[in-house]
């Protein structure tokens, strides 16, 4: 049974992962996963369009469901069909709730009050829940057409804001300026793939492919001041400056490069592909496939839409197979969501743990462990993942740190419990798994994950040592530093941390600032040599650098500490808890200085849950110094014959 | 030994100086950061790191409030040799500390080279333009130039410093006093308006381009991307009285200012310190490109031709990111560009003699590290594998 229970729990994990897995059957008759497989060039890369929703999804309004919170299914299945309705029947979009505004003086601005806001429930369940702040209290997300009316007031405001300095902006300024950045993100996107205003893009197009060589001639006799047929000059004229507004106004390059063109960086707009026209005198064929798509989309004619996608994906696979390979895994593995169902895992593994110090150590422990092993090998598929579609080493950005650093630390937890079999490991493992998880979405509310790394950057055999060996470092050092808040908590307000359990987390501690020393020593120095070969200096007193070296530091001065008998185990558990806040503030207090040649991710808004969570840890430190009376695990009353405090407690 | 030495001994000795060092280091590298928003990257090297105390002004009085780098560093190093000579006996065991540390002194020596021996400078290059000397970032220099002759120029550079403390330069090569009057840190030109309003006073020059700009003062900039431009009055006196006064700045649109004297033709003008190299560069051909569809760089580099005057080199090299040219102790590497302007490369250059003491340093380190944390890793294996064996 010992036994059993265990493999029960792995099976059901496995079993979950798997079911992410699967493909999801289409809800609709048109094949939307389909369309969201399309291959399209954005920021220097080449992605499914699914990619695009997603990411675009995320940056509009920081999560990939579009719902309101008065019905409770959501308003389209998935990020790809939500993108099919802005670019083919933006009418319908724009009534979609997708633009989240939390700041008040802009809310007020937009002349929201917060009797507007505010949701009024029918029942009277809901009502009481979102007093409690389970389901939402107040609006916080906005159609186009709720905002429709205050495009001038905020394009005024966002012309104020934007010759600001980043670092010095205003909470409303910074909102001002990322709700005008997402209307134009969200403009780009509606003129990606037909001309605006045009109901039948379609018709346009055939009638504009007959008349086009009559046009042009017509055209040039304008120009020429010959006799014209002054009707057909207009209608070209027309169209022609639909295809520059949509050439012009879109950053999607969904046309790939023609048949012969090898060049991987001819991809262009629909409407540059369409502007074409009136020197090949043929419409390009994407861009006429992706009208055809657009009127069978409007006029809910589902097989054409198939057929459609069919062709127009055999005829551009014959040049781009491999790349459309790539974008294809991308899609599956955007559905997937790998990390989500680790996150879920590491929590569920967390409670799993928690609960085994508390009763059935052994089934619950075990039970810990394989499902923090399966949510491991998840992100580890997940980053395996991300490093093949983007031919890169693991960490190239802000977000993939986060997912390295949990990664990282999670596979030192999990050689720790196999160690010492004691749940810690798992228990740490749920917590720095989970946490890292969640930053890393944070950090993706930014736009799409996987950018382009910038020429500085761009050297593959230093992102996959300096950054590889660094990162490490700021896992091992967050392992050490969360061991030592499961001393510190067990300790004081529990009587599970017995002397066996204390030693055995010292020495973990311990083993772990070792392998944290040498990581976080050798990547600075790797760093030094890479800024040595690169710009002729070894070492430039760089805020990123100065945060590497303050991390070696500060473990040195705990093993030294440690050598010195000037610290015992609480002394050490503390000073662990510090390097959290060193390396937190490495991490992420460096890049928000703004100044530096690392500063690569500025991000404002992190800044207070990062001072959160440095107080948060001078609280844990706080918490370590009280007196050993009164930690529970320590206090025991010298009753029938038990040593008393002091001695029960030796060495702490 | 007497009891003053002994305790002297043991304070530098003691491990517990040694954290208390580690901690004060980490703080200063701490708050310099910090400062870095304030002061820039150079100021604060200069104020935290290349310093034996970090001061701050109260009033007027600098007041020393930290140990500076010297000073935590020095100590330090005293603390790791002197404990090492002291107390360390050499075995097996202990072999991967000893490597650690002597590699720790090897860094901190070499760091200090590098603050004394370091220098850093900028190119500028324009396309099929040679050019034989590199500019400081920081310091700058008021030039006279006699020109008289066309196939070369006679220089005398006065340094900043001096025409900031507006020390009259009597030099041998030169038949008239340099008399520095004003000096400005950093300012900026404006044209003056042909008609002058009344009220404005005048200009102070009375030579040159000077009576047509005026000077406006500006505050001492510390941002990384901006340079103090200095301006400054500068009077000549000659033998038979004053030639006159001339604005000269460091902004480098202004062009020197010529003018005769006692049948010579001199210039005169304020510029970035330069450094005189014994080959010229020419920018061949500048290359920039950007990411499909985006702005982000994907790369930069630039063609070279290096060419020295005895005709031993000459020869083309390509500088592109993460690949500089290393070149007679100088590393050139491709560092900025002009936006818009592709027959332009900025190149920064470096001279770093000691640039070798980090390797040694830190590879000893690594080793000793991963001998001293392999020897605690199989002592804790082996710890672990005995007590099963005993039941058996």
């Amino acid at each position: 049974m010992k036994k059993l229970i265990p493999l029960l729990v792995l099976a059901a994990t496995v079993f979950y992962v798997a079911r992410t897995l699967m493909p999801v059957p289409e809800a609709s008759a048109f094949k939307i996963a389909a369309f969201g497989e399309l291959p399209v060039l954005v920021n220097g890369r080449i992605k499914p369009l699914d990619t695009v929703a997603r990411s675009s999804l995320l940056q509009l309004q920081g999560r990939q469901r579009v719902s309101s919170p008065l019905v409770s299914a959501p308003i389209v299945a998935t990020p790809s069909e939500w993108l099919l309705e802005v670019v083919f029947r933006p009418e319908k979009a724009d009534t979609f709730p997708t633009f989240q505004i939390d700041n008040p003086d802009l809310l007020a601005l937009l002349g929201k009050t917060e009797d507007d806001i505010k949701i009024k429930y029918e029942k009277t369940a809901l009502k009481v829940l979102s007093v409690f702040g389970f389901v939402p209290s107040h609006f916080r997300r906005f159609s186009l057409r709720d905002l429709t009316p205050h495009i001038g007031t905020i394009q005024e405001q966002a012309k104020l804001a934007d010759p600001i300095e980043a670092a010095v902006r205003t909470p409303f300024q910074r909102a001002v300026l990322q709700l005008y950045g997402n209307l134009v993100h969200y403009q780009r996107l509606r003129h990606a793939l037909v001309a605006p205003g045009r109901t039948d893009f379609l018709g346009d197009l055939l009638k504009f492919q007959d008349n086009v060589v009559a046009g042009v001639a017509a055209v040039r006799a304008k120009q020429a001041g010959q006799e014209h047929d002054a009707a057909l000059v207009s209608t070209m004229t027309e169209i022609g400056e639909s295809f520059v507004i949509m050439a012009e106004s879109t950053n999607l390059l969904v046309i790939p490069p023609d048949a012969g063109n090898s060049d991987p960086t001819a991809w262009k707009p629909a409407g540059a592909a369409l502007l074409e026209t009136f020197r090949t005198g043929r419409v390009n064929s994407g861009a006429l496939a992706y009208a055809g798509l657009a009127h069978a989309w409007r006029n809910n004619q589902p097989e054409q839409f198939n057929k459609l996608i069919e062709l127009y994906r055999a005829e551009i696979g014959k040049r781009l197979e491999p790349q459309l390979t790539k974008v294809g895994a991308e899609k599956r593995f955007n559905v997937a969501q790998p990390f989500y169902s680790s996150m879920t895992l590491y929590a569920v593994a967390l409670f799993v743990g928690l609960f085994s110090w508390l009763l059935w150590p052994d089934v619950l422990g075990r039970s810990a462990f394989w499902i923090t092993a399966v949510a491991w090998l998840v992100a580890t598929g997940g980053m395996a993942m991300r490093m093949w579609i983007e031919g890169r080493p693991p960490v190239t950005n802000l977000y993939s740190s986060a997912l390295f650093v949990g990664w990282g630390a999670v596979g030192l937890c999990l050689i720790l419990e196999q160690i010492y079999k004691n749940a810690i490991g798992s228990v740490a493992a749920g917590v720095i798994g989970f946490s890292t998880l969640l930053i890393a979405h944070h950090l993706s509310l930014s736009g799409d994950t996987m950018e382009m790394m910038r020429a500085v950057l761009d050297s593959n055999f230093w992102l996959a040592t300096h950054v590889i060996v660094v990162t490490a470092g700021y896992s091992a050092t967050f392992l050490a530093g969360f061991l030592g808040i499961i001393y510190i908590l067990r300790g004081l307000f529990t009587r599970t941390l017995d002397s066996v359990t204390a030693d055995a987390l010292t020495r973990m501690v311990y083993g772990i600032i070792c392998f944290a020393t040498l990581f976080s020593f050798v990547g600075t120095i790797l760093g030094g040599i890479w800024a040595d070969q690169s710009w002729g200096r070894f070492w430039g007193w760089d805020p990123k650098e100065n945060g590497a070296l303050i991390i070696v530091i500060w473990n040195a001065v705990i093993l030294h500490a440690r050598w010195g008998g000037m610290i015992k185990q609480r002394g050490l558990m503390n000073l662990a808890i510090g390097g959290n806040i060193v390396t937190s503030w490495s991490w992420f207090g460096t890049n928000m200085l703004g100044v530096g040649l690392h500063s690569y991710g500025f991000t404002d808004a992190a800044f207070v849950a990062l001072s959160g969570f440095v107080l948060s840890q001078i609280a844990f430190i706080g918490l370590g110094c009280l007196p050993l009376s009164l930690w529970r695990s320590f206090n025991r009353r010298p009753a029938a014959g038990q040593p008393d405090a002091a001695a029960a407690a030796p060495g702490r | 030994m007497s009891e003053l030495i002994r305790q002297f001994r043991n304070f530098f000795v003691s491990l517990r100086l040694t954290v208390v060092l580690l901690v004060l280091g980490m703080i200063l590298v701490f708050a310099a950061t910090l400062d870095q928003v304030n002061l820039g990257i150079w100021a604060v090297q200069e104020k935290y790191f290349r310093s034996f105390f970090v001061l701050w002004n109260v009033g007027d009085i600098p007041v020393p409030v930290f140990p500076g780098g010297y000073f935590v560093g020095g100590l330090l190093l005293i603390n790791l040799t002197v404990s090492h000579l002291y107390r360390f006996k050499f075995t097996l065991r202990k072999s991967g500390i000893f490597l650690t540390h002597v590699g720790l002194i090897l860094l901190l020596l070499g760091e200090l080279f590098t603050g004394l021996l370091q220098e850093d400078y900028s190119m500028r290059l324009e396309q099929n333009v040679p050019k034989n000397y590199s500019e400081s970032f920081r310091e700058n220099e008021l030039v006279v130039l006699d020109v008289t002759d066309s196939q070369f120029d006679d220089v005398v550079s006065v340094p900043e410093e001096r025409v900031a403390r507006a020390e009259a330069i009597q030099h041998p090569k030169l038949p008239f006093r340099v008399v520095p009057k004003e000096y400005y840190p950093n300012s900026a030109l404006q044209n003056r308006p042909e008609t002058e309003a009344p009220g404005n006073a005048p200009s102070k020059a009375t030579q040159g381009i000077g009576q047509r700009v005026r000077l406006v003062p500006l505050p001492i900039t510390y941002k990384q991307n901006e340079r103090n431009i200095p301006a400054a009055f500068v009077e000549l006196v000659g033998s038979s009285g004053s030639l006159g006064t001339w604005l000269v700045s460091a902004d480098p649109r202004l062009p020197n200012q010529r003018f005769e004297h006692a049948g010579r033709t001199y210039e005169i003008a304020m510029r970035f310190l330069r450094t005189y190299k014994p080959f010229e560069l020419t920018l061949l051909k500048f290359s920039h490109d950007r990411y499909a569809g985006t702005e982000i760089p994907k790369n930069f580099s630039s063609n070279i031709r290096l060419k020295t005057p005895d005709g031993q080199d000459d020869r083309e090299v390509l500088i592109y990111m993460n690949n500089p040219l290393r070149y007679s102790g100088l590393t050139f590497y491709q560092a900025s560009f002009e936006p818009g302007n592709d027959k332009v490369t900025i190149l920064q250059v470096v001279r770093n003699p000691s640039w070798l003491v980090p390797y040694i340093a830190c590879s000893l380190m690594t080793f000793g590290l991963l001998i001293q944390f392999g020897i605690h890793l199989f002592a804790f294996v082996g710890k672990r594998r005995a007590p099963r064996a005993l039941p058996a």
